[in-house]
């Protein structure tokens, strides 16, 4: 075990030891985010959406259960690196193929172990999600508590970055078997996602930046926006797109996806200050105040009544966050959750459903 | 929803007398419930026989009945309060059971009582297990191939077609009584007859056997609106074929992936959907095949259960508070979350720590019966404890537990396993009993893999891995030879695997205050993190606190002069629920005296460790290391006034001696010793002119003999400094002496907590025979003012330890001036000791030639058992008196405040009565001795001494029969009195059968012994035809005998006494063991034929009193 540290742009440090891939040039950095889930390591180190980001364990037994080939929500990790308080020697599970370790080292991904993590949690919520920077202070290669330092107060946040391209697929590909059409946006799209797609539509998944003309050549019956990573400000290409598509064909967004309608609609988004991460928020579904547990992972929001002709319809009981909403006569849907869960409750697999009723709809009106 | 305004008085059933498997989990469940209900401004009335428990304190209810749990007392109490609504929920199988009763038998539709919480209909179906089943079918989960039974030619039929191995479960049983695994035909047969006999409904299900699955629970909760959250997983170290309660187990779940605990969770939601708990909480099992992930369910309980105090405890979701409010119709997201005070409760909370909870045992109170654990749960009680990590987390509660040990070894205690060859080793691992974890560390340590030990016990190589991980940690700890050498992540890394510093003293051979001096001077403390439900994402306000060693402490100074309230650990027998109900009295009243109140405890069934029953409360192990880092925390975030060690039993008072002296409040330590040192103790009591029974100390067999041979025999043995009369007994002579010490010293549990030495010598008196033995609960303050709480007599004779004894208020035999005698004496000592608080003293009346001698039996300054009884009986709040007393206050200062009032004379008379586990043990001997085996309590009240033992033995689930056949079998010494026994029972309308010698002496009395019954041989089945018609064990089996009255003599005829007591155990006749409770239950079904049953509520009780002494 090498000696390693983790320091947050404001100074603060931690002490650990540096597991999982040698980094490249000793130093990782990122925007440190902290994820509150007891299960789904593998789901959380695979979304894309974490593209850019450091990804802090709260629970402090990670890589219990080894890895699988089942369960990643994309074939490598976009996050930067991954911060625990112990990783697991020895997993065990009936569907493990590996230690998280070997995976980690496999996937290019440093991590750093042994750190108080509550400690850095509390730094961030009380803070904010910050930029930060980690790496061994031990060993060849091995860097010192200057250069971590110095790599942290220089390393740059989410904000502005255009992390969507870092993540879109290059080209489109098309999964599923149902019986409807949908063009799916790739903005860093969870396979789990497409799962719950493939079931209800057979899915042609395009990158982030294919124009709305491109999409509606392909005459789909819905077109679904998915989640990715970081700042929907600095996705307009997409913004654009959608613009083109709202009220031409039943879209259903969810997380970036829900962020970009907004925008599209001309709303606003803001960031949290630590965002949410994790399997267990509460949200209250408008209609029937029926509360739905789910799984969550953004950073950015959208800003209260700043889409005109909206309909909230889906709220986050912990802080009022804006969850989900309506536009009005168009027929378009998004939330800011994650319903394919991935990890997380299936409280909110129903939505696949309200986006297939919805295409339905659609189109026997259209054939009328 | 909001709360419902339709409902105004609300009946909550308790789950009476502690029990295994139904422990103080309830008390805390129930207190819960009942303050949020007042709170929500419901008049509450409560329904528990149990004294003990904080929740029948009268401030908790407007209404607090101690009486019996059967449906006849329920109907009147009902009847007289016309409650609303009943919830049921919240007190365990007792309260469900009742609650259906009183449903079939019409009492809830004929007075207009809703059940709330649950309905009869969701009951029925998760209990049943064929209806459980088909619903859950239904549903489309897997349920393990089964069928029901209902006789034993019908439970073979279905065994042969499921084939072996075959699990038992009787139905409505708690706690997996009767239940049992067969490997074959024959013992399935065994198994099968037991379990029929355990259910009141004589149904068993008969059910592949799924030993060996990973097990794994969820609490999950459901409000009106069909909001489903779950509150915490649970996964057991100890795979299937452990009772739950039986195993370690581990919060959340560290095994599953995300995809598997989902589909647990959907299955969960939806079986509590279909088994239609409408709201409240449940829990739901489930099993998990390793090899394969495939999922069955278990069993779910409609309502809180042992696991979801734990699950409280472990994510400081308050369960049963919230189950309560959304009874009377909230929805989850209208309630707010305490701890953050920002979210609502509609969530599922999440953890940064793994919490283990650790059952303990009390095998070595049942000789004869093998601790080897199974289907049916046997412990007493259980510890939790919280690490960043499982290691760290599993060390503590080892610790905790207050078996003498350390930890995963390291201690002293390891040596127990190096005499052992690996293959015997391993073969041990392979049999859960208490000792697996240190054998399995054991194994570890000697290169036994975990692949090969993962085999042979089915535990998950996870577990075993991270106990490797400790193993490593001590090699790297060994390697460094000592504190100088080890540098600050040496020391970091062994204390985050939770070693203690007495592990690591062990390890290098020096002393425990050396290693913490050494490792405080390397800069590496004890940090205190928050339990938050929520992993620190949102900002927590309540100090529910746990150590741990990482950079940062997250405890808050505080303002007022605060005191820090040593707890009691975990429930054994001798140490229970009193104990907590002392610390949380005390709580409550030095909080409301204006201190900060801080309360350390390990045992998560308790009140105490209710996140807000005390200003902080730090969930650690009550040790020395644990308690020191508390007081050095506490002292750095403000002003410590001290530590109260006299409430919580032994455990906290053995700390007494190793804490700054200047901190501990109350007594001091030197008059602690006083009272505990034999010799300081006896020349106290000479110096104050107070007869003792004649007696000395030993250190060996031969100054034992010595000491006997002064005194004379029959003469009482006992270790010092233990509780609840461990491996206490009387002897009748030298051979009986020799083994009794044997035994002491050598092999038994209480050899391993260190055996016998000048410093832990042996107590030898001289036996009184045929005394009444006095109980005074006493208290004194700081000028030197005694106030007596109560004198209680017992009902069995000195010779049978007083928690088991049934015992009075006020003594119904005890001539006045003995009373003042005892009083008076009572003072003395205190005085003598200077006590500053609680005070017991036990005494002992022989009634010789020259009339009744009162002896001093011993002296102990701190909260007795009978505190909690003394104060329902007597409405003195003899706990909370006691604490402020101990935090300086003096008595009179207490009048002033009108906290203490004259003890209550209101006519009533309290009976308490001990209630034993027998029913667990069905190879142990129900004879009551000088050794306790008691778990639990209930009490009877009323106006006569009569009803109250009735109503006492009722509550005890030994309801004296009206009418019948008495079997009488007495020891030569107490034919005697036997006779006008006899003469009582036939007066009442009894026919009498007895064995021969006792028949004889009846009827030379001019009785009529309607039938004479043969002993019963040494193997059991031979008979006599010569002495009678039927042996005893079958007129018992055949159901023809109402009340066993067996007195046996000394060590003498043990084997057909056993057999008779035994055999009424089996059938649920009530036995009664000694002559004064023989004539007990005689007054009782006399006053029972000619007064009929009264309900009477503790406020009227102590109303009454407080009138009648303003007249």
């Amino acid at each position: 075990m090498k000696a390693a540290l983790l320091v947050l742009a404001d100074g603060t440090i931690f002490e650990g030891e540096a597991v999982g891939a040698w980094p490249p040039g000793g130093v990782v950095t990122g925007e440190a985010v902290f994820n509150t889930v007891l299960s789904g390591y593998q789901e959380v180190l695979t979304d894309p959406s974490y593209a850019g980001q450091i990804i802090t364990f709260t629970y402090p037994h990670i890589g219990n259960y080894g890895v699988n080939p089942a369960d990643s929500e994309a074939r490598r990790p976009a996050c930067r690196g991954v911060v625990v308080r112990d990783l697991s020697s020895r997993p065990s599970n009936w569907r493990s193929t590996g230690t998280l370790e070997d995976w980690l080292v496999r996937h290019g991904l440093s991590g750093i172990s042994g750190v108080d993590t509550r400690r850095l949690t509390r730094q961030l919520r009380d803070a904010g999600a910050m930029p930060a920077a980690f790496g061994p202070v031990e060993g060849e290669g091995a860097t010192d508590e200057a250069a971590i330092v110095a790599a942290a107060r220089g390393a740059a946040g989410t904000e502005g970055t255009d992390l969507v391209a870092e993540v879109t697929t290059p080209e489109a590909y098309r999964v599923g078997d149902g019986p409807r059409r949908v063009v799916a946006y790739d903005f860093g799209v969870k396979a789990s996602m497409l799962a719950q797609l493939g079931r209800i539509a057979t899915v042609e998944v395009v990158p982030a930046a294919t124009p709305a003309e491109a999409v509606l050549e392909r005459a789909p019956d819905g077109v679904f926006l998915s989640n990715g990573p970081g700042d929907p400000a600095a996705v307009g290409y997409a913004s654009t797109a959608i613009a083109g598509l709202l009220g031409r064909v039943p879209i259903f967004g969810i997380c970036l996806g829900h962020q970009l309608m907004a925008t599209a609609l001309g709303g606003r988004t803001y960031k949290l200050p630590f965002g949410h991460h994790g399997g267990n928020h509460p949200v209250r579904r408008v209609r029937d105040d029926q509360v739905e547990i789910t799984s969550q992972n953004h950073n950015y929001a959208v800003a209260e009544r700043s889409v005109e002709g909206a309909t909230v319809t889906h709220v986050n009981l912990n802080d009022g966050v804006i969850e989900g909403f309506a536009c009005g006569d168009l027929p378009a849907f998004s939330v800011q959750y994650h319903p394919e869960a991935g990890p997380g409750p299936h409280d909110a697999r129903y939505l696949f459903k309200e986006f297939s009723d919805l295409m339905d709809r659609y189109s026997s009106k259209a054939r009328a | 929803m909001p709360r419902r305004d339709d409902l105004s008085t609300i009946l909550v059933i308790g789950s009476g007398p502690i029990v295994i498997g139904q422990a103080c989990e309830f008390d805390y469940s129930g207190t819960q419930a009942c303050r949020v209900l007042g709170s929500e401004g419901y008049r509450v009335i409560l329904a528990n026989s149990n004294p003990a428990t904080i929740m029948t304190d009268p401030e908790f209810a407007y209404r607090t009945y101690v009486e019996p749990l059967t449906v006849e007392v329920l109907e009147a109490i009902i009847e007289r309060e016309r409650p609303d609504a009943i919830l049921p929920t919240l007190g365990g199988q007792t309260a469900l059971n009742l609650a259906i009763a009183l449903s079939d038998a019409g009492v809830l539709d004929r007075f207009g009582v809703e059940m709330i919480g649950a309905d009869a209909e969701a009951i029925a179906t998760a209990e049943t297990r064929d209806r459980f089943k088909e619903a859950m079918t239904e549903i489309g989960l897997v349920v393990p191939e089964s069928g029901f039974a209902y006789a034993l030619d019908e439970a073979v039929d279905i065994a042969e077609r499921i084939g072996y191995p075959i699990i038992v479960r009787p139905s409505y049983i708690l706690g997996g009584a009767g239940t049992g695994i067969a490997t074959d035909r024959a013992s399935f047969e065994a198994i099968a007859a037991v379990g029929l006999d355990a259910s009141p409904v004589s149904e068993i299900l008969v059910e592949r056997s799924i030993a060996g699955w990973k097990e794994f629970e969820l609490e999950v909760m459901r409000d009106r609106a069909d909001n489903c959250v779950v509150i915490c997983s649970i996964e057991n170290l100890d795979p299937m074929g452990v009772h739950t309660g039986d195993s370690i187990t581990v919060a959340p779940a560290q095994t599953l992936t995300d995809v598997e605990y989902q589909q647990m969770r959907d299955a969960a939601f939806a079986c509590m959907r279909r088994i239609g708990v409408e709201t409240g909480g449940s829990n739901v099992q489930f099993a998990v095949n390793p090899a394969t992930g495939e999922q069955v369910i278990i069993e779910m309980n409609p309502r809180v259960s042992r696991s979801s105090a734990l699950a409280s405890k472990a994510t400081g979701f308050p369960i049963a508070k919230i189950a309560a409010r959304l009874a009377v119709g909230y929805t989850l997201d209208e309630i707010t979350n305490d701890i953050t005070g920002a979210t609502p409760a509609s969530f599922e909370p999440v953890i940064d720590y793994v919490v283990t909870k650790i059952p303990r045992w009390a095998f070595e109170k049942f000789p004869g019966v093998p601790d080897v654990l199974g289907t049916r749960m046997q412990s007493v009680g259980e510890v939790m404890a919280i690490g960043r990590t499982f290691p760290e987390s599993l060390q503590k509660g080892l610790r905790s537990l207050e078996l003498g040990r350390a930890g995963l070894n390291a201690d002293a205690g390891e040596a127990a396993y190096e005499g052992l060859d690996d293959a015997e080793l391993v073969r041990r691992c392979a049999t859960p009993t208490p000792e697996r974890p240190w054998q399995l560390e054991a194994a570890l340590r000697r290169g036994i893999g975990v692949e090969r030990l993962a085999t042979v016990t089915g535990i998950d190589p996870w577990f075993l891995d991270q106990m490797e991980r400790i193993v490593e940690g001590r090699h790297a700890v060994e390697a460094v030879g000592g504190p100088t050498a080890m540098t600050r992540a040496g020391w970091r890394r062994a204390k985050r695997l939770g070693f203690a510093d007495a592990q690591l003293a062990y390890l290098w051979g020096i002393g425990e205050a050396d290693v913490r001096d050494a490792r405080l001077a390397a800069g590496v403390q004890a940090t205190m993190k928050t339990v938050d439900t929520c992993a620190a994402e949102f900002e927590a306000h309540t100090p529910y606190h746990y150590s741990t060693y990482e950079d940062t402490d997250e405890v808050r100074p505080g303002t007022r002069p605060k005191v820090i309230i040593l707890g009691s650990g975990p429930n054994r027998i001798g140490q229970g629920v009193e104990f907590d109900y002392c610390c949380v009295q005390a709580s409550f009243a030095l909080r409301e005296a204006g201190y900060e109140t801080v309360m350390v405890n390990c045992n998560p069934e308790t009140v105490s460790t209710d996140y807000d029953t005390s200003d902080r409360l730090y969930f650690e192990p009550v040790g020395f290391e644990d308690v020191s880092n508390v007081i050095d925390v506490e002292s750095a975030n403000g002003d410590v006034a001290g530590i109260v060690v006299s409430l919580g039993g032994q455990t906290p008072l053995k700390l007494a001696g190793l804490l700054p002296p200047e901190l501990i409040l109350g007594t001091s330590p030197d008059a602690i010793d006083l009272a505990e040192d034999r010799e300081r103790w006896n020349a106290l009591c000479a110096r104050l002119g107070i007869p003792q029974p004649p007696g000395g100390t030993a250190a060996s067999v031969t100054e034992a003999l010595a000491v006997a041979a002064r005194v004379g025999y029959p003469a009482l043995v006992r270790p010092s400094y233990v509780l609840g009369g461990r491996a206490m007994e009387i002897v009748y002579g030298d051979e009986d002496l020799r083994r009794a010490m044997a035994e002491m010293a050598g092999e038994g549990s209480l050899g391993r907590e260190g055996g016998l030495s000048a410093e832990r010598p042996v107590l030898v008196d001289r036996f009184l025979e045929d005394a009444t033995e006095v109980d005074v609960d006493a208290v004194r303050d700081r000028t030197g003012e005694t106030v007596i709480g109560a004198v209680m007599e017992h009902v069995e004779e000195a010779g049978v330890h007083s928690g088991d004894s049934a015992c009075v208020i006020p003594p119904p035999t005890l001539a006045a001036e003995v009373v003042a005698v005892i009083e008076g004496h009572t003072r003395a000592i205190a005085d003598a000791l200077g006590v500053r608080g609680p005070l017991n003293v036990q005494f002992a009346v022989q009634y010789g030639e020259d009339g009744p001698r009162v002896y001093v039996i011993e002296a102990n300054p701190r909260a007795s058992r009978t505190v909690p009884f003394v104060s329902k009986a007597t409405g003195v709040p003899l706990a909370r008196v006691g604490a402020r007393v101990i935090a300086g206050a003096t008595l009179e200062e207490l009048r002033a405040e009108g906290l203490l009032q004259p003890p209550a004379g209101g006519g009533q008379v309290a009976v308490k009565e001990a209630v034993m586990p027998f029913d667990r043990f069905p190879a142990a001997d129900t004879l009551l001795g000088p050794e306790m085996r008691s778990t639990g309590e209930v009490m009877g009240v009323d106006t006569t001494f009569g009803w109250a033992f009735a109503k006492s033995q009722a509550a005890a689930g030994g309801a004296l029969p009206g009418s019948g056949t008495v079997f009488l079998t007495l020891a030569d010494k107490d034919k005697h009195a036997g006779v006008d026994l006899a003469r009582r029972f036939v007066q009442l309308g009894f026919s009498l059968a007895a064995t021969a010698g006792t028949a004889a002496y009846l009827e030379e009395a001019g009785l009529s012994v309607a039938t004479r019954v043969a002993k019963v041989g040494e193997g059991g089945e031979t008979r006599d035809s010569a002495e009678g018609s039927v042996n005893s064990v079958e007129l018992i089996g055949a159901g023809k005998v109402g009340l066993v009255i067996n007195t046996p003599a000394g060590r003498g005829p043990r084997a057909d006494g056993a057999q008779i007591r035994r055999a009424a155990n089996r059938h649920k006749v009530p036995c009664l063991t000694t002559i004064a409770a023989a004539r007990a239950a005689a007054a009782g079904i006399a006053d029972r034929a000619t007064h009929r049953l009264a309900v009477r509520s503790l406020q009227e009780y102590h109303e009454a009193a407080q009138l009648a002494l303003g007249d």
